[in-house]
């Protein structure tokens, strides 16, 4: 019995291990754009992980800066949506576990 | 004047006696070299002087042209009247006056300048609304040798203007109905200066606008739930795990790859086959630009001295279709498409039997003489092919090895090919022709062969039956074996030709020159033979319009027309005897090797014949009996023989064959496509009504050759 307890506590902690990573659960960004759009989002919320707000306005921020003006971001754990973007600017991902972020630019 | 003449008079006379003189000392000083020299050097580079003068010019002396004239102006008008007379009521008579008017006016023009002073100029001024000008002083300064009067006039000038300047407020148009001294255009100086641009009208401004379209947007929505983002990511390391299993099954992967290759190949294959369309039209394209001349001389090209040549004609060399790897076989056949009018089937393999090698069928179109359409090779020797007349894809082929085949145009291999198990035949085959579908629709053709057999070959659910139609024994002649065994000698059969409309009934040639009348119902004698030829058949063809004419060519010269005996096996004896003793309608003996005739589609009396001098002959009957209308030599070279000829089915060409692999094609001029004249006003004839009158046409030249023989029989 205590062999199965164990082999499951590690089968959890090997599946929240794993689970941390970012996963892009939609985008209609080219490539290159993504890749980075991606990398900014694990910065902003492993530098404010516990502040949501301040890490979207970095996201938001730096976004206007790399891409052209009227970005929006949305950092959160649970949520709902529906927006107007323009398209090829568009990226859907999670992070970390339990994080659910959405950049999208609509001027 | 007199003066001017007397000058040039004196010069005149100096130049003369100056010339004069020298003459003198020349004659004087004759021994004198140098100074002859430089008497003729003068002489070269002076000049005569030949006044011109005028006619009536008076001929002076020295004292005339000396003499002076005076001349006094006077004040007094010479053409005045000194004699006029008024009456005085004073003196109540009539009084000569004493005051003569002296004053000639001999130009008198109007100026335009009015004084400033005067009443018409204030009158004028008034009109303006020009104030009375005041002399200003840069008027003095300027004006200094013009007249006070022409100063004053400038500076009021420039104080209208001054005026019209200020009312405008620096509108640039000019004061409408200024005065005529100051025009339309003001003139610039030091005092009027104004700038260039000031001068220029300022442009209106005028809106313009366009609107973008804006960037394309969509919308998405969703719900972010702990449950949703835990779901995801389960299912995404499921993946990976599925992933990872995968890498670890190495086999699995490799296959993987190869679909893939397998996919890319495939699409690769695509992407060919659409640029092969596109590739076909480009070469038709640039094929029509470079034979565009033939291509126009084939269209309307009309040999022009037809007309003046009463019974000859020409051929027009049109397109040669060669092919690099058929150079060196021999054209064996040609057969027109039935549906595509432009396209023609050669066969390619050689007559020589020591020179026996690999054959060719080849697809040319004349749309395209450069390559041909379709290509095949073959192991043996094509001898012969003929086109499906009604399924054009069909190719029924016999090859020098004594088998026949069936090609289709859509695939690369043949379909069918007999062997030595199912009835191939044992000798090289030298004619195919295809026949209507039999009563279960099955498509069926006809061979003969060099080793006496005619078979029918009939494909039954894709397999190749066939069957003996006929044996060409020997009936008389019977060669003993080596053991002393009679062996039956059989006839080789070469040609063969099957009657228009009795589709049981065909004609057999063979290479001892005989021609055999068949019928498909019995397989055991011959309904008739005639002894044609002294050497082989090579072709025997039914005249296309008249039921009962042939026409058979051979290796001994000859090409020979022939009627179907109407007594046709009645009496055996009979025939037999007749064999011999019969007689062909027509001979022409064309010095070679007869390799092919055809009859032309067009008319019942015209046919054409190549032979092996590379030499073409086309005859009509109706318009000469004995000579050919054109005899052509074709072959490039010297030794090259031509092997066959075909006509085409609508247009007025022929193609020919040779033994060095090319096929020429050969425009007919007017000459050798001669119709009878119709009716004028006659409508047109239909088909029905063509054939009619072209048997008749054959009908009227037999009845004219039949009867001489009949009677030379007779006596």
């Amino acid at each position: 019995m205590a062999e199965t307890t164990e082999e499951k506590k590690v089968d959890t902690s090997e599946s929240k291990r794993i689970h941390t990573y970012p996963l892009i659960r939609h985008s209609d960004m080219n490539d290159e754009m993504k890749t980075e759009a991606m990398e900014l989002c694990v910065t902003a919320c492993e530098k404010f992980s516990n502040n949501n707000e301040t890490a979207a306005r970095m996201i938001k921020e730096t976004m206007d800066k790399k891409f052209g003006a009227s970005w929006h971001a949305v950092v959160g754990e649970g949520f709902g949506f529906e927006i107007t973007h323009e398209v090829k600017n568009l990226l859907y991902m999670f992070f970390g576990g339990n994080m659910a972020i959405i950049i999208w630019k609509c001027s | 004047m007199h003066n001017h003449a007397c000058l040039l008079f004196s010069i005149q006379a100096g130049g003369m006696s100056d010339i004069m003189a020298r003459r003198r000392t020349r004659i004087k000083d004759g021994d004198d070299m140098t100074d002859i020299g430089d008497g003729t050097e003068a002489e070269d580079w002076m000049q005569h002087k030949n006044l011109v003068k005028p006619e009536d010019q008076l001929d002076l002396n020295e004292g005339q042209l000396k003499e002076e004239f005076t001349r006094i102006l006077t004040a007094n008008n010479p053409h005045a009247p000194q004699n006029i007379v008024r009456y005085s009521f004073k003196e109540r008579q009539y009084k000569q006056t004493s005051s003569v008017d002296q004053l000639a006016i001999h130009f008198a023009l109007d100026g335009n300048m009015i004084h400033k002073e005067s009443d018409e100029a204030k009158r004028q001024r008034a009109r303006l609304g020009i104030p009375e000008a005041v002399p200003s002083e840069h008027a003095g300064s300027e004006g200094g040798e013009a007249t006070p009067a022409a100063g004053a006039a400038e500076g009021e000038e420039q104080a209208k203007e001054e005026a019209a300047e200020e009312a405008k407020d620096g509108a640039a148009t000019p004061a409408p109905g200024e005065g005529e001294s100051t025009g339309s255009k003001k003139l610039t100086n030091q005092f009027n200066y104004s700038e260039r641009a000031s001068q220029t009208y300022n442009n209106p401004y005028r809106e313009r606008g366009t609107a973008t379209e804006p960037p394309p947007r969509a919308t998405f929505s969703g719900n972010v739930t702990q449950w949703d983002i835990f779901d995801a990511y389960q299912e995404d390391f499921e993946k990976q795990e599925k992933s990872k299993e995968k890498k670890v099954v190495p086999g699995r992967r490799e296959e993987e790859k190869t679909r893939k290759k397998l996919t890319i190949t495939e699409t690769q294959g695509e992407d060919i086959s659409r640029l092969n369309k596109a590739s076909k039209i480009v070469e038709r394209m640039v094929n029509q630009n470079t034979f565009d001349d033939i291509a126009q001389d084939f269209k309307y090209w009309e040999d022009p001295s037809d007309e003046y040549r009463e019974n000859e004609g020409t051929l027009l060399p049109l397109w040669r279709f060669t092919y690099e790897k058929a150079k060196k076989l021999a054209v064996t056949s040609l057969c027109w498409n039935p549906k595509y009018k432009d396209l023609f089937a050669v066969s390619f393999g050689s007559y020589d039997f020591m020179k026996q090698g690999n054959g060719m069928i080849l697809f040319n179109s004349m749309k395209n003489p450069s390559f041909p359409e379709f290509v095949y090779e073959t192991d043996s020797g094509v001898m012969c092919l003929d086109l499906h007349p009604e399924h054009p894809y069909l190719i029924a082929v016999g090859f020098y090895d004594g088998s026949v085949g069936i090609f289709n145009v859509e695939r690369k291999e043949p379909v069918h090919r007999c062997t030595a198990k199912n009835g191939k035949h044992t000798d090289p085959v030298w004619q195919v022709r295809w026949q209507a579908d039999d009563l279960e629709n099955n498509h069926n053709f006809y061979s003969v062969s060099s080793d006496g057999r005619i078979v029918h070959w009939t494909i039954i659910k894709n397999e190749l039956t066939y069957q003996d139609v006929i044996c060409l024994t020997l009936p008389d002649t019977t060669a003993e074996g080596p053991d002393g065994t009679k062996v039956n000698t059989v006839g080789c059969g070469t040609a063969f030709d099957f009657h228009r409309k009795n589709d049981y009934l065909f004609l057999v040639g063979t290479e001892e020159g005989k021609i055999h009348m068949c019928s498909k119902a019995y397989t055991s004698q011959f309904l008739d033979s005639v002894d044609a030829h002294n050497m082989a058949v090579y072709k025997v063809r039914w005249n296309p319009y008249h039921p009962n004419i042939y026409v058979t060519c051979s290796a001994d010269w000859t090409v020979k027309i022939w009627e179907m005996s109407s007594k046709t096996s009645i009496d055996k004896s009979d025939t037999s005897n007749d064999a011999n003793s019969r007689k062909p309608l027509f001979t022409f003996d064309l010095n070679n090797s007869v390799g092919d005739v055809a009859w032309s589609p067009y008319s019942s009396t015209v046919f054409a014949a190549v032979t092996a001098d590379g030499k073409v002959f086309i005859y009509d009957l109706h318009i000469n009996k004995y000579e050919p209308l054109c005899e052509q030599m074709v072959a490039q070279k010297k030794k090259t023989k031509l092997t066959h000829i075909e006509f085409n089915p609508v247009y007025p060409m022929v193609i020919v064959g040779d033994d060095r692999g090319n096929v020429t094609s050969l425009k007919l001029s007017p000459n050798l496509r001669k119709m009878p004249k119709e009716k004028k006003g006659a409508p047109p004839m239909d088909p029905k009504q063509k054939e009619e009158n072209e048997i008749a046409k054959l009908e009227k030249l037999l009845s004219m050759v039949r009867e001489p023989p009949v009677d030379s029989v007779k006596k």
